[in-house]
């Protein structure tokens, strides 16, 4: 497929289409509004729904009914709405429905909120972060592929830059193998059967169904399908120099993405310097995050808040590195958490600062 | 001794009737196990009845799927032989909504208690009406949270007493019921709305009608659907089994009318002969 100059929200919105999304619902709020109004346009070209819910506790709604019913859904919003979302959202995951969630976020301050949680209950979601554009739109199919594939929500995390930057696309996708049928989807034809399709995070049969098991058997249950989704969902990540890197940076989408550029820069000049970017932040990919420790001194941790991934890095490493925190909040009049943070000379003077640090505390005394 | 009359003093004493039929000694058509959790006397199983049995005089078996909210009644969402989906307290519309859009050719209903719809969820139900979605929304309207074991809501009557309105309901403090089905019933995009009780014979096969009536317009598509039905809480409202009829009648039904509130599609006599204004 030839490639196109797009902006971002636009390239989700055609790509989620694409995968086949044909229900979304959602409440303004920028920059996710920016793929709603593309949603809006797109869906009823091919037939689909796109809701303009009263709040973002509806929009999740509708579209945990229409993921019921088999359907690709998907809805979202920014971390304030997402916040209105949790209880729903960890309901969907006991009641076992694929669905994927926007967030298309201010600063990185949702962290701790997309990987951990903030809804009630032992429950996770598979958690995507693209740096680009063209990334945006790959993670966009896998999203639906893996909430199909492991019938749990999954969560794409942008923000304002990866909604409003334009650049090349290539609309094609990489092949991803079938996902499983999909028997338990409401259609109402099973009434009357003596065991009528149900779907409930309380349990996923009725009374008198063969499969039917109270309501704490069906958590344990959920919990199992949790470790084996942990233990199934590949970690992706990309790595920069990590082979001989003496300080490795960790960081995520859009950060990540002009880390990659000053990481790369530096290595030019010789600067022992590597980069790791998450790019599935749960399941983390503590796997090459600990492999780039292994041979590094040092390990810094860039994001715009004050330390959430930070937690992750730790664990990957376990103590056998410090791990620094380097990033902060940026804060301007936009108030989309962006700016004045995200400047190459301030990152690139602070990972030099963090490599003389490490040469300091590691000289012999 | 003889098994016939005993006689003590000089009244001839009848034995006694045989003894009162258990729950699951009958079990409806549509309903999995007849024994249920809910309480003696509890208005809810009888109103589930009728809109499960309202569903199958209708032929709509194979095409219902069911949204519930939370309450005392979600235990019937794991025992109706109808597809079923089970709601958060509150958001059973929205989900109704999602179901109907991406199934235009099912029936879609959900089932809600007072405290759900008109507490947690008022604005989903009001929203859903208002963009008249065909659905078929069912409140059963008991004046308290039963489950939570008989607390105010906010179609609690005046003077009611509730666990947190010990004194009875009093508008100074605690406000003004909202009359649900008189605000629905304003919204364009409603196609019926009606009110209905489960207190007596009569009153369940008036409220059936009403139910027939709902799905009727829901498959013709004539748009958003309302049917409440006051149900019967005795252990919610303190007090004994056999009172709790006449305790609907003479508290809840006094406030919250009974009748066809709007039918905008009104021509037959069978629309008619579910309305009427109660006495
Ligand atoms: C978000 C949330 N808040 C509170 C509850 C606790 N809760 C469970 S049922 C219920 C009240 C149910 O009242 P109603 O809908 O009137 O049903 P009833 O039990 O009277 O049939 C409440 C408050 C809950 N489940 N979820
Ligand atoms: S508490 Fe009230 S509503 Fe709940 S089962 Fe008992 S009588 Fe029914
Ligand atoms: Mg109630």
């Amino acid at each position: 497929m030839t490639r196109r100059l797009m902006e971002g929200a636009e390239a989700i919105a055609r790509a989620m289409v694409a995968a086949g999304c044909r229900f979304f619902a959602g409440y303004p709020m920028t920059p996710f509004t920016e793929v709603l109004e593309h949603m809006a346009r797109l869906l009823p070209e091919v037939g689909g729904t796109c809701m303009n819910a009263e709040s973002e506790l509806e929009a999740v709604g509708m579209a945990w009914g229409a993921a019921a019913t088999g359907t690709r859904a998907a809805t979202g919003s920014v971390g304030q709405g997402l916040s209105l979302m949790q209880e729903s959202l960890s309901e969907i995951c006991h009641a076992r429905l694929p669905l994927v969630v926007l967030n298309m976020a201010r600063g990185q301050g949702d962290y701790h909120q997309a990987t951990r949680g903030g809804g009630h209950g032992d429950y996770r979601h598979v958690v995507l972060a693209p740096a680009d554009v063209p990334e945006a739109v790959q993670l966009a199919h896998r999203a639906f592929w893996l909430a199909d594939v492991w019938r749990n929500p999954v969560l794409l995390v942008g923000d304002y830059y990866l909604a409003h930057v334009q650049e090349a696309v290539d609309e094609g996708v990489a092949d991803l193998p079938p996902v499983p049928d999909k028997p338990w989807a409401l259609d109402g034809s099973t009434g009357g059967s003596g065991s009528a399709r149900m779907i409930s995070p309380l349990g996923l049969a009725k009374r008198g169904d063969p499969s039917f098991v109270e309501y704490g058997r069906h958590l344990e249950t959920i919990g199992d399908r949790l470790a084996a989704m942990e233990a199934g969902v590949e970690p992706l990540a990309e790595s920069i120099g990590t082979d001989d890197a003496e300080l490795v940076v960790v960081a995520y989408g859009t950060p990540g993405r002009y880390l990659r550029y000053v990481v790369e820069e530096l290595r030019g000049e010789g600067l022992p310097v590597g980069l790791v970017r998450p790019i599935t932040l749960w399941p983390f990919p503590s796997a090459a995050v600990a492999a780039a420790a292994e041979v590094a001194r040092a390990v810094a941790v860039y994001e715009l808040n004050t330390g959430q991934m930070h937690d992750d890095v730790r664990l990957a490493v376990l103590g056998r590195r410090p791990v620094s925190f380097i990033g902060g909040l940026s804060f301007d009049n936009s108030g989309f958490g962006i700016a004045p943070e995200l400047d190459v000379e301030r990152l690139s003077a602070r990972i030099r600062r963090a490599l003389d640090e490490t040469a300091r505390t590691a000289a012999p005394a | 001794m003889s098994d016939g009359p005993t006689i003590r003093g000089s009244v001839p004493v009848e034995p006694p009737l045989p003894p009162g039929r258990l729950v699951d000694d009958f079990v409806p058509s549509l309903i999995l196990e007849g024994e249920h959790s809910l309480c003696p006397g509890c208005g809810e199983p009888v109103a589930m009845r009728s809109v499960v049995e309202t569903v199958e005089e209708l032929e709509l078996t194979q095409r219902a799927i069911a949204v519930f909210g939370i309450g005392c009644y979600t235990a019937f969402s794991g025992n109706l032989d109808v597809e079923s989906l089970q709601a958060l307290h509150g958001r059973a519309p929205s989900l109704a909504t999602g179901v109907k859009r991406t199934r235009p050719g099912t029936v879609v209903f959900t089932v809600q208690g007072d405290g759900d719809m008109v507490n947690e969820g008022l604005a989903e139900v009001l929203h859903a009406a208002a963009r008249a979605e065909r659905i078929t929304c069912v409140l059963l309207n008991n004046g308290v949270f039963g489950e939570t074991g008989g607390h105010m809501t906010a179609t609690t009557v005046l003077g009611q007493r509730t666990k947190n309105t010990l004194e009875g309901r009093d508008a100074d403090r605690h406000g003004f019921p909202i009359l649900i089905a008189d605000l629905v019933a304003r919204l364009d995009g409603v196609a019926f709305v009606a009110r209905g009780s489960v207190s007596s014979a009569g009153d369940v096969a008036r409220s059936r009608r009403m139910l027939r009536r709902a799905f009727e317009l829901q498959v013709a598509g004539a748009g958003f659907t309302f049917v409440e039905l006051l149900t019967m809480c005795p252990t919610g409202w303190f007090v004994d089994t056999a009172e709790a009829p006449g305790y609907l009648r003479d508290k809840l039904a006094e406030v919250h009318r009974i009748g066809v509130l709007k039918d905008t599609g009104a021509t037959t006599s069978a629309a008619r002969s579910g309305g009427g204004v109660a006495t």
